[in-house]
């Protein structure tokens, strides 16, 4: 069985490798890829890197991408672009809440649109419940 | 006006020494409304753009713009990377298959970059970004016929300098709203320079 795999992106090396670990606690089966820094490692995003991620994790159920701030978006278009990928979806969400639900339902063997939706309402799911 | 390979390396190579000359001041630039990156980045993508074309030998405007495009991209780091490659590659796929670009091919190049920059940055005027030197550039160029390399620059200049009474909508700047305003768009400043480098370039090869 295959399962909508995950890539995520960040500025920094460290952010991605740490949402990494803390979501393979939940999850074993999904692939999660990571993009983080520049290709030297700097922060930044690398087009690169983000094409590679894509290609590991990517089997005919898509991928779905999260990333942290502004600019990593633009390099995440640009690397669906040179590469021509379908069934890549970017999710509009926190990149660690956002991670770790997508994980979660995409190890329940959901589609990537149903992945992309429950990874975006946690944008607005409030975590301190009264 | 003469816009030929020799231009373009011109081009580039007078933007990197302005980049480099200036990187502390574009850094502190964005120290003030961003991340503080952009003269570190901006410099080492153009170092590497000016590394890759000066050992390399093209045979067209459109290719080396494409090994312009492509370092950028791959070397930047921050948003100038995808926003400025978009652009040089938007500028080589007008110039494809140009032997001789004349004015209105030149203008409808950097009209292509400017679309580019729009559609990647979803970033219109007044939001303080590199659009608003690059727009003000592009609608001068269109009403005009020939190459005035000192109005360019000019034109360039000032639409800079109108960068700082803006409020930031787009990029990091944007988390700072009134806070940004008084400071000049660090990307509105590099653009600056590659403008001021064109008219260089252009005007020193006629």
């Amino acid at each position: 069985m295959s399962y909508v795999g995950i890539v995520l992106i960040s500025h920094s090396v460290k952010v991605v490798e740490g949402i990494h670990e803390l979501v393979r606690q939940v999850e074993k089966n999904v692939p999660i890829e990571i993009a983080g820094g520049t290709d030297d490692l700097e922060i930044g995003t690398s087009v690169e890197k983000i094409q590679n991620a894509i290609e590991k994790a990517y089997s005919d159920k898509g991928v779905v991408i999260l990333f942290d701030l502004g600019s990593a978006i633009m390099n995440a278009e640009l690397a669906l672009e040179i590469t021509g990928y379908e069934n890549v979806k970017i999710a509009d969400a926190p990149l660690l809440e956002g991670s770790y639900v997508a994980a979660v339902e995409a190890g329940m063997g959901k589609t990537l649109e149903e992945v992309v939706k429950t990874a975006e309402e946690t944008r607005t799911s409030n975590k301190i419940h009264s | 006006m003469n816009f030929q390979v020799n231009e373009v390396r011109q081009w580039i190579e007078l933007t990197n020494e302005k980049i480099q000359r200036n990187k502390e001041y574009l850094t502190e630039l964005d120290q003030a409304i961003g991340d503080g990156d952009h003269g570190i980045n901006m410099a080492r993508g153009f170092q590497e753009v000016v590394n890759k074309t000066s050992s390399s030998e093209y045979t067209s405007v459109s290719d080396i713009l494409k090994d312009v495009a492509m370092t950028l991209m791959s070397k930047v780091g921050g948003a100038s990377g995808p926003l400025y490659g978009t652009a040089f590659l938007k500028m080589s796929m007008a110039l494809k298959d140009k032997d001789v670009v004349d004015y209105n091919s030149l203008v409808l190049a950097i009209d292509q970059a400017l679309q580019g920059i729009i559609q990647r940055g979803k970033a219109n005027e007044r939001e303080k970004t590199l659009v608003d030197v690059w727009a003000p550039v592009v609608k001068f160029l269109q009403d005009r016929t020939t190459f005035h390399a000192d109005k360019l620059i000019q034109v360039a200049e000032k639409a800079m300098d109108d960068t700082k009474d803006l409020m930031a909508i787009k990029g990091r700047a944007a988390y700072l709203k009134e806070r940004s305003i008084g400071h000049l768009d660090p990307g509105s400043v590099s653009s600056y320079y590659l403008f001021q480098s064109l008219g260089e370039a252009i005007k020193g090869g006629s």
